[in-house]
């Protein structure tokens, strides 16, 4: 694996760690936070658990994208 | 309820599971060497082996257990879905290509390619087999669950149904065929899924007007059953418990919505009041044992919240131990889903890293979008008026039974599938970790390529029997609570020695077999002697567990690294002079 690739996928890891380490700790912590309504009418709770679901897909097609080997330049041609 | 066979069901399971069979037996050709049976040659291709994911990971417990978990108690049953698919990150960035990279046939062969030890391969086969058979248990579970309204046979029955099944199917062709079925499952499961969340959208919700009554099941000492104070059956002067699921109150005083959109569906239920129904034993002087089921009119907005449900209500608790169950549950989903051996050893089933790496993004697709299903499937039989008190377990096909008595065939036969599919997984896991680690890593034993697939094949028939015997064990257990253990194992055991081997350089292999061993046993102790286990498997009184919470992952995820730390450090090799 290429060494930019492996960093990208480390920096998306972290990104989702954090994301969903977030939702963790608002549920433990400050579980009211949950109830809020800010979009639709639809509580934070499943906006936030849509959004981890959704931006799990995001990432792996960012990092299916980032990963595709490089077309050979006009000298390896 | 009582439940009676239907024969379109039967027409379409039967069909269902025949033509699952037939695959299994064109294919057993395929699978004669252990390159074949184990790895199906690495000859899949990426996108049916990412499908194949799916059908291999939306488990019984996916499909039952959280349609159960959110139609009894709400939104915390979606907590699995979050956590489970966020466990396909670390399997994606962290795992994916140096599985396929290191490893052969098994996981113990990826953890081994730097060091040759027969000592890893026998601590990773002994963790697969428990991690397996941990998570056997609910597939099992759900097999007999499924059965019952279907056929209308026992649960035991439908147990023994899928372990033979099962044992035919991975006895006859391996990975090849293991495959196959995991992705036709899995195409199906999604698909009609997305039928059935489509239906409860255009039904909307309807107001129940009547008065929901409590109901009784009593169990006398003489061991009879009564419902409502009478003998259980549909004859005279016999009772059947009603269906239950409605709804008491819609947003504006509404008795019917008509169809609704993805977003007002969960609008609509946030603003109105759903009849919950939740179940209190009281034991007689008489020997007899009576649960009364009641129902609470419930806010839709206290519904929709997490923290609602027995299982979750450590998130609103003052109490810390509570808290850090919750903590617990949530790392070992997010850590197990990489650490599950018949997970692992599909990226060995595919050509390439960049093949392992693309069907993993198709996995996390079609998983991701089932769970956002979950959600509406789970709300949609919450208010179907269809389900049974007793069992919430039951809830996905009694849901498409009020949708369409077809739709409940095919939901019912394709939900078998799943728990065929992933038990096949399971199983060749098992049977992978029996034949090519365990006895392969005996001192003098040389096994040729059949004589590895002969020992795997027996293999297979002893886990699919001792499945066979837990699955009827455990009947009364909900099935998403026993995976979430079973995650909790795999982290503990797996994910450390794999992790440290990919990012550590002055790893040892005392160190990983010492990392398997303590967070596989840690994680099982722990397990054995928490509370949960305490009241729902042996019967006795919470207080007497020794264990401060249930799940152990928080815990014995970080001893498993601290371990491996540890224990490397000390058996470093010396630098030559």
């Amino acid at each position: 694996m290429h060494a930019s690739i492996s960093r990208i996928g480390l920096a998306l890891f972290l990104l989702y760690t954090l994301l969903y380490g977030g939702f963790v700790l608002l549920n433990v912590f400050w579980p009211k936070s949950m109830e809020a309504t800010p979009i639709a009418g639809v509580n934070l709770a499943i906006l936030y658990g849509f959004g981890l679901i959704g931006a799990a897909f995001v990432m792996a097609l960012i990092y299916g994208v980032a990963s595709r080997p490089a077309p050979p330049s006009r000298e390896q041609l | 309820m009582i439940h009676s066979g239907s024969w379109l069901a039967v027409l379409v399971f039967l069909a269902i599971v025949g033509f699952t069979l037939g695959l299994s037996y064109l294919l057993g050709k395929q699978a004669r060497s252990s390159a074949g049976y184990f790895a199906a040659h690495g000859q899949i291709p990426w996108f049916v082996n990412g499908v194949a994911f799916a059908g291999d990971y939306l488990s019984a417990a996916s499909f039952l257990g959280i349609c159960g978990m959110i139609a009894f108690h709400g939104y915390d049953g979606f907590l699995y879905s979050i956590g489970y698919l966020a466990g396909w990150i670390v399997a994606l960035f962290v795992v994916a290509e140096p599985m396929k990279r290191l490893g052969k046939f098994t996981f113990a062969d990826a953890l081994n390619a730097r060091f040759e030890s027969p000592g890893i391969k026998r601590a990773v086969g002994v963790s697969t087999l428990a991690v397996s058979v941990f998570y056997l248990i609910p597939q099992m579970v759900g097999a007999g669950v499924l059965v019952q309204p279907l056929l209308g046979l026992s649960h035991w029955i439908g147990v023994l149904m899928v372990g033979a099944v099962v044992i035919f199917i991975v006895v006859s062709a391996g990975m090849v065929s293991t495959t196959w079925v995991q992705f036709i499952k899995g195409s199906l499961l999604v698909f009609f899924s997305t039928v059935m969340t489509v239906l409860i959208l255009q039904r909307g919700f309807t107001v129940d007007p009547s008065p929901p009554q409590p109901q009784t099941i009593t169990t006398t000492a003489e061991g009879q059953v009564l419902i409502n104070g009478l003998p259980k059956g549909v004859g005279p002067g016999e009772a059947t418990l009603q269906p239950v699921g409605s709804i008491a109150r819609l947003p504006g005083g509404e008795t019917s919505t008509g169809p609704l959109g993805p977003i007002a569906f969960l609008r609509t239920l946030q603003d109105s009041e759903i009849v919950l129904w939740r179940g209190a034993t009281t034991k007689g002087d008489d020997g007899s044992t009576t649960t009364t089921f009641s129902p609470k009119v419930t806010p839709g907005s206290q519904v929709l919240r997490p923290g609602e449900s027995p299982k979750f209500k450590g998130i609103r608790s003052e109490n810390w131990f509570d808290k850090l169950n919750f903590l617990s549950l949530m790392l070992a989903l997010f850590c197990g889903t990489a650490s599950l051996p018949h997970i692992l050893i599909r990226y060995y089933t595919v050509k390439d890293e960049a093949a392992a790496r693309k069907s993993t993004i198709v996995g996390i697709g079609c998983i991701g979008f089932f769970y956002v299903l979950t959600l509406y499937m789970g709300l949609g039989a919450m208010t179907s008026g269809a389900l049974d008190v007793t069992d919430e377990n039951m809830a996905a096909p009694l849901l498409a039974r009020s949708l369409s008595e077809l739709l409940f065939a095919i939901i019912s036969a394709i939900a078998f599938t799943t728990v065929l599919g992933t038990v096949s997984g399971l199983i060749l896991a098992s049977a992978g970790a029996v034949a090519h680690d365990l006895i392969g890593s005996i001192p003098g034993v040389q096994l040729t390529d059949g004589q590895q697939v002969r020992i795997a094949k027996l293999a297979s028939v002893v886990v699919g029997v001792i499945a066979i015997v837990l699955g009827i064990l455990f009947q009364k257990l909900n099935v998403t609570y026993l995976v979430g253990w079973a995650f909790s194992v795999a982290a503990s055991a797996n994910l450390p020695a794999l992790v440290m081997l990919l990012f550590w350089p002055r790893t040892t292999k005392q160190g990983i077999i010492a990392a398997v061993i303590v967070g596989m046993t840690s994680s099982l102790a722990w397990i054995l002697l928490s509370a949960d286990t305490f009241t729902q498997v042996y019967g006795l009184p919470a207080e007497g567990a020794w264990a401060p919470f249930s799940q152990p992952g928080i815990v014995t995820i970080p001893l498993g690294f601290l371990t491996l730390v540890v224990v490397s450090l000390m058996t470093k090799p010396r630098q030559p002079a």
